[in-house]
Formats: C-alpha cells, sequence, structure tokens
C-alpha cells in the first residue's frame, strides 16, 4: 500500500499545470462562454496532446486507458485553471462508446485525440455545450441515441457553461450501454476538477488576504479571517484523498462519496472567497468569479449531493465486498 | 500509487483479526474512567500486551513488533472492527513513548517502555496549569535544583485519569528571567505517589472522576527522569504535541467503527429520512480520513516529516467525532438523554475533542500561519 502519487504521475499534474498556467485561460472562459470556440479549441487540441483525453479510452482506439487515477490528476488541474468545455461530458462519451467495438473504433480515435469534443446528456438533463460538440449523445430509455442536433442555448448561472437540449431521435447508437460505468467516470472526473476549483479559490483568497490592508494591516492577519481560510483548507485536504482513493477503486460509492464532499468543499471555499474578497469579488470581470460560478455549477451536475449520499448510503445497506 | 495490502499485510492484518477475535471479552469492560474499569482495562492492557499486541509499532526489545505505520494502522482498524476497549494506556504510548524514543536516554527507554507497554505503569499528561492552557508556555510550576535532582512545585490540572494513574509527565519551569518564555523549561517524568504530591479528582461533565488536579510541594526527581537537557524542555514538548495530534492520538481504525455503529443503529431503527445525510456523511467522513491518514503515512515512510497534517487532522476529527455521536443520540430518539447507552460515554467524550490536544482555535492558526502562509496575528 503506497497512496501516494508516484514521480511520473506528480510530473504529468505538473507539466499541465505549467501549460496551463500560461495558456490565459480566463480569456479563453470568457470567449467560450460567449460561444466563441476557437480559443477553446485551441486548448482543448492541446490538453489532447498532453494526453488527457486518451486516459479513458482504451489502448486499441488510440487511447491510454483506462488510467482513472491519472485522469483525476489532470482534472485537478484543468478545474485549477477554469477550462471550459465538456470535458467530463467527453470522458463519460468514451466511457459509454467504449462498449462496443464499432462505436469504438467509429468515434473513440478522434475523441482521444482531441479532434471532437462530445457531449451527453441523461434523460432529462441539459446536455453541456451542445453546440461546440460534435457527437452529442442522449441516454433515452430505449438506449444510447447520436442525437441529430440542439434546441437553443439557455445561460448557466455560470457564465462559460452553455446548456442545451438535445433533439429527441437520432441514431440507435446502443440498446444498453454501460451507463452506470459512464456515470462513474463523469463524477470521478467532476470531483477532481472540483477539488482543483476550491484549491484555486482558496489561493487566489489567500494572496489577496496577504495583499490587501485595512485597520494598517493585512486583513489577513485577522483571527476571524484566517480561520475561515484555515477551514476551506481542512475540508479540501480531507477531498483529495478521497477522489484519489476512488480513482484507484471506481467503485461507485467511493466515486460518490468524492463528488459529494469536493463539491462541497469547493462550494464552502467558495462562499468564504467571495466573503473575504469583499466588493471586488462580487464583480463579473474580476478573474475569481470564473471559478466562484464554477464551483456552484458543478455542485449540481453528474449527481446532485442527494443522489451522492444515496449511493453511500445504498452501498452500505448491502455487506460490502 | 496503489490501495492494495501485500501479502504480509494481509496476513498481518488476519494475525490481529484471529487474535482479537479470541480475546475481546464478550462483556465489554466498565468505563476507564472510573477507578473500577480502570483496573479492568489495566488488565486488558496486560492481556494485550502478553501476545505482544499493546505496542504492535515499537521495537521487539520492548514489547512490541517492530511493524511500520501501515501495518499499525491496519492493526488499529481491526482493534476497533473487534469492538476492544478503549486504551488505557493511550497517554504514555501516544505521548511519552515517543517523546523517549526520540529525545530519552537508553537507559530511560529500557525502564520505562516495558513497564508501559504491559500496562503495569500508567502514565498521566501533567502539562495544563490553571492559568497556562492554550498559553502554556505562560506555566509557572518550577523545578528547582537539589542534590541529584530537582524539586517540583506548583500546581497543574485537568490531567485525565491522574486520579488512577501511576506516574506522569510534564513540564517545569527551571530557570527564572529567560528572555523567551519558552526558554528554560524542563521536562520530567515523576511519581504520582511521591511525597509532596496531592492528586485531587475533579468530576468531568457526566461527573465520572476523570480528570485531576495535582498539587506539588518540593516532589524530589531524581536526574534520570529527567527528558533530554534541562532547561530545553519546550522543543521536546512540541515535538511530542505533533504526535499527539497527528497520526497516533485518533486513527481511523475508530472512526470507521463507530460509523459502521451508527448506520447499523440507523437501520434498526427503520432508516429515518430526517437523519440520512448525517449518516452518509459519517460514513464518508470515516472513509475520507482513512484515506487522509494512509496518504499521511505514506509520505512519513517517505520520509517527509509530519508536522503540518497534524493540525488539520485534529480539526478535522474532532468535529467529525461530535456530528456523529450527535446524530447516534437522535437517532436514539427519547432514550438519547439516557446516560447509560452504548453512545452516551463517547458523545460526552467527543465533546472534548475541539478544547483539548490544542484547542481548534489554535489548530486553525496554526493551519493559517504554517499551511496557508498567512500572517502572524496577536495571539
Ligand atoms: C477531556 C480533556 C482532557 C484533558 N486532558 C489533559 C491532560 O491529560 N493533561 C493536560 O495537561 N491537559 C489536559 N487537558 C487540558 C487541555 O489541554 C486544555 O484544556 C487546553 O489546552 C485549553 O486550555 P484551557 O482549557 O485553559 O482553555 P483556554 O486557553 O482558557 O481557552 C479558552 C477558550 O479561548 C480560546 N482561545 C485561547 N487563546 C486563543 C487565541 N490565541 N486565539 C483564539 N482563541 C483562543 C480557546 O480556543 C478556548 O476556546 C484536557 C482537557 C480536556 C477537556
Amino acid at each position: 500500500m503506497r497512496f501516494l502519487p508516484d514521480a511520473e504521475q506528480r510530473a504529468f499534474a505538473a507539466s499541465l499545470d505549467a501549460m496551463l498556467g500560461s495558456a490565459d485561460t480566463p480569456s479563453v472562459v470568457r470567449a467560450w462562454g460567449r460561444g466563441e470556440h476557437t480559443a477553446g479549441r485551441a486548448l482543448w487540441s492541446r490538453l489532447a496532446e498532453a494526453g488527457v483525453f486518451a486516459l479513458a479510452v482504451p489502448e486499441a482506439y488510440d487511447g491510454v486507458g483506462p488510467r482513472p487515477v491519472e485522469l483525476a490528476l489532470a482534472f485537478v488541474e484543468l478545474g485549477r485553471h477554469a477550462v471550459p468545455g465538456p470535458l467530463a461530458e467527453t470522458v463519460a462519451a468514451a466511457v459509454l462508446l467504449s462498449g462496443s467495438d464499432g462505436l469504438a473504433a467509429r468515434f473513440l480515435p478522434s475523441l482521444a485525440a482531441g479532434r471532437t469534443m462530445a457531449t451527453v446528456a441523461p434523460e432529462g438533463a441539459f446536455a453541456l455545450d451542445g453546440d461546440a460538440a460534435e457527437i452529442r449523445l442522449g441516454l433515452a430509455s430505449d438506449g444510447l441515441r447520436l442525437s441529430p442536433g440542439h434546441g437553443p442555448a439557455r445561460p448557466s448561472l455560470d457564465p462559460s457553461r452553455r446548456l442545451t437540449r438535445l433533439l429527441p431521435g437520432g441514431e440507435l447508437l446502443s440498446p444498453d450501454p454501460p451507463a452506470g460505468l459512464a456515470l462513474t467516470w463523469a463524477r470521478l472526473a467532476t470531483a477532481a476538477q472540483a477539488l482543483g476549483v476550491g484549491l484555486a479559490l482558496l489561493d487566489r483568497t489567500v494572496a489577496h488576504v496577504g495583499r490587501r490592508t485595512q485597520f494598517g494591516v493585512p486583513v489577513g492577519s485577522f483571527q476571524a479571517v484566517k480561520h475561515r481560510l484555515a477551514d476551506a483548507r481542512i475540508a479540501l485536504e480531507f477531498a483529495r484523498p478521497l477522489v484519489l482513493g476512488a480513482a484507484l477503486t471506481m467503485r461507485p460509492d467511493d466515486v460518490a462519496a468524492a463528488k459529494l464532499t469536493a463539491c462541497e468543499a469547493a462550494y464552502a471555499t467558495a462562499r468564504t472567497a467571495l466573503q473575504l474578497h469583499g466588493a471586488i469579488g462580487y464583480t463579473a470581470e474580476y478573474d475569481l468569479s470564473l471559478w466562484l460560478t464554477r464551483a456552484r455549477a458543478l455542485r449540481g451536475v453528474w449527481g446532485s449531493p442527494d443522489d451522492c449520499r444515496t449511493a453511500v448510503i445504498d452501498a452500505r445497506a448491502r455487506p460490502r465486498g | 500509487m496503489d490501495l492494495d495490502e501485500s501479502a504480509e499485510q494481509q496476513d498481518f492484518r488476519a494475525q490481529a483479526r484471529r487474535w482479537l477475535r479470541a480475546n475481546v471479552p464478550a462483556e465489554p469492560p466498565a468505563s476507564l474512567e472510573t477507578e473500577k474499569g480502570f483496573a479492568e482495562h489495566r488488565a486488558w492492557e496486560a492481556r494485550l500486551h502478553a501476545d505482544r499486541w499493546s505496542v504492535v509499532s515499537w521495537p521487539e526489545e520492548y514489547g512490541g513488533r517492530g511493524v511500520d505505520l501501515v501495518k499499525w494502522l491496519i492493526f488499529e482498524e481491526e482493534y476497533y472492527a473487534a469492538g476492544a476497549p478503549g486504551r488505557v494506556a493511550q497517554n504514555g504510548i501516544g505521548l511519552l513513548a515517543p517523546t523517549l524514543f526520540e529525545h530519552g536516554s537508553a537507559e530511560q527507554r529500557a525502564r520505562v517502555l516495558p513497564p508501559m507497554a504491559s500496562g503495569e505503569v500508567v502514565w498521566a499528561q501533567a502539562w495544563s496549569e490553571p492559568e497556562a492552557g492554550s498559553d502554556l508556555a505562560a506555566l509557572t510550576s518550577r523545578a528547582v535544583r537539589t542534590d541529584g535532582g530537582w524539586l517540583l512545585s506548583g500546581q497543574k490540572t485537568w490531567s485525565s485519569r491522574a486520579a488512577f494513574a501511576d506516574r506522569a509527565f510534564g513540564l517545569f519551569r527551571s530557570e527564572s528571567g529567560t528572555p523567551k518564555r519558552h526558554q528554560g523549561l524542563t521536562y520530567v517524568m515523576f511519581d504520582l505517589r511521591a511525597p509532596g504530591v496531592t492528586v485531587r479528582p475533579i468530576g468531568r461533565l457526566d461527573g465520572k472522576p476523570a480528570f485531576a488536579e495535582l498539587f506539588l510541594d518540593g516532589v524530589f526527581v531524581p536526574d534520570e527522569d529527567v527528558i533530554g537537557e534541562p532547561g530545553r524542555g519546550w522543543r521536546i514538548a512540541m515535538s511530542t504535541a505533533a504526535n499527539e495530534r497527528g497520526l497516533t492520538l485518533r486513527s481511523p481504525g475508530r472512526f470507521l467503527a463507530a460509523a459502521d455503529r451508527l448506520h447499523r443503529l440507523w437501520r434498526e431503527r427503520g432508516e429515518p429520512r430526517s437523519a440520512r445525510d448525517r449518516v452518509a456523511d459519517a460514513l464518508v467522513g470515516a472513509r475520507a480520513y482513512q484515506l487522509f491518514t494512509y496518504a499521511a503515512a505514506a509520505r512519513f515512510l517517505a520520509g517527509e516529516p509530519l508536522s503540518a497534517e497534524s493540525s488539520l487532522n485534529k480539526v478535522f476529527w474532532s468535529e467529525y467525532d461530535i456530528a456523529l455521536h450527535e446524530t447516534a443520540l437522535d437517532l436514539l430518539g427519547a432514550e438519547g438523554e439516557c446516560a447509560d447507552t452504548e453512545w452516551a460515554e463517547p458523545y460526552v467524550f467527543s465533546l472534548a475533542g475541539p478544547i483539548y490536544a490544542g484547542t481548534n482555535e489554535i489548530q486553525r492558526d496554526l493551519v493559517a500561519e504554517h499551511l496557508l502562509g498567512l500572517p502572524k496575528g496577536r495571539r
């Protein structure tokens, strides 16, 4: 038992961090939210070159997967840098399409290479960024369908997320796709992304309260401020092992626990970040807002807190294997 | 990165499980916060020790099995899952022993550790004083030089189970007028039944005589009972404090077992919707704590020091513990008020978690300043 990322895994995360750190993601996010996808697609290609989308794609179809641990580490970085787009959705699509050789051969190589983006909508849900994705998958009652298109984009509380309804019908790809497994991967990716969002919010807030002075001292020297930040750090530090542990076991209850905890920690950190920035935090032009609204959105998708608690407690109702 | 147990680790787990199954008393002993229970727990320590399960991580020469931190965690998981009794020797094993391994002499280790491992000598921690709680360096009890040793005077308080324990360890001011309050302190071990010691039990919230205050009036301590160099006690004590809050004070096994019990209780009570979220959170919290601890152990085994973890850790488990036990009392309904359910004493004990071992306010300061790098404020 050695529950620590190894040197190669750490280097992978660090290289993504460095790449994204120099990519001016805030302006990419803002453009994406306006429906301008060029910069976002360019970034997507670079992420694909780094191998991010290959992690959920089997080797036989130009992938390197399945590698959930590396995927989780990568998604923490995507969250930290507020990368926009149907990220978890593309992962879920890759898993759904891995269910049959025909589908895999048809779709996965271009997903792994970043040439196509996919979005997925479970029945009744919005499909994120249906206007940007080439592959729109609907999980309908009769199976997995390739949707012929999408309705108008509805604005999200997170201005970078574009919510679309998929048009019904379309080609039936598979009558019984691995929906449970895809949900597990999407949840894991979302949990990791949320953890990254929380870490970014914390870092930026720590920097802010160290700079901002009131009453002649940095506001970060006030105990009421320190203690809120300490609580944010504690919550995030206990979410991290759940995310990595879930990636190792891929047990649905572990993944649900990770999603629940990471999203709650990120959301609580967002509340703290907003409060401790004061009014500047409440402006759309200040970059903090990109992470604030993302934390709220991630909390609700791919399993609400209630859904995740249900998964945890239901797994316990049966004896554990 | 992996969570897989090696064949050897699995073997160790199975061995511990077998032993515990055969030896854990069917009828739990009385509360270790009472005189009768203290004696029963002492006997349990002897039982553990006889088969070398009392201090598995210690070197074999002192009664241990020399296992690493991961195996210790495995043992703890099995221990609490088996419903084994709380450890009356905890203060000595968790606080004094690590200090002696780090700062004690070979002679001290050989003399002090074996009877600690067997429960023959149970230790109390004598740090706090009436005017020195969070601000421990404000302590005023004195150690004055005498022939072949030191004479202790002053008052210590809130010493857990000192009413029934045999010996105590604590900090005393051995120099006056030092430029800093943390200087000139000496760390000593002393006998609670020595001439000059008066022990007065103090009932805790539920009335059990768990604490004691100690009045010391010229108590003689021989030189061989000074730990490390006289005057350097602060640094020595602080390494103990990191241990206390760190991995060894509350092993995940305890919370995994408690969360399981809570979940069982919830099912027995008909799975009321009102408590469902809190039960789920308790299960998740125990898993989070387990995995956090595995990661810390892996870092430790890779040679990184464990200091920052301990403050994160302490706030987490202490608040978790209260939430879990409050949920249990709520589930019990009217019975939740009864002092004789299996949840009552652990609930009362959980309430103290944010206070002892450095209050959570102090831990949050440490997280903010040491981990987040925020400016030091007034303290
Ligand atoms: C069950 C239990 C067992 C114990 N066992 C032992 C034992 O075996 N041996 C031993 O030596 N001691 C023991 N203690 C004592 C314990 O270590 C002290 O209670 C603790 O250090 C706090 O000190 P205090 O009680 O004097 O509180 P105080 O220091 O008076 O603090 C009171 C309140 O003020 C807050 N406060 C103080 N300073 C600050 C600050 N700078 N910033 C923000 N808030 C602050 C505290 O957090 C606390 O909320 C035990 C206590 C309990 C409850």
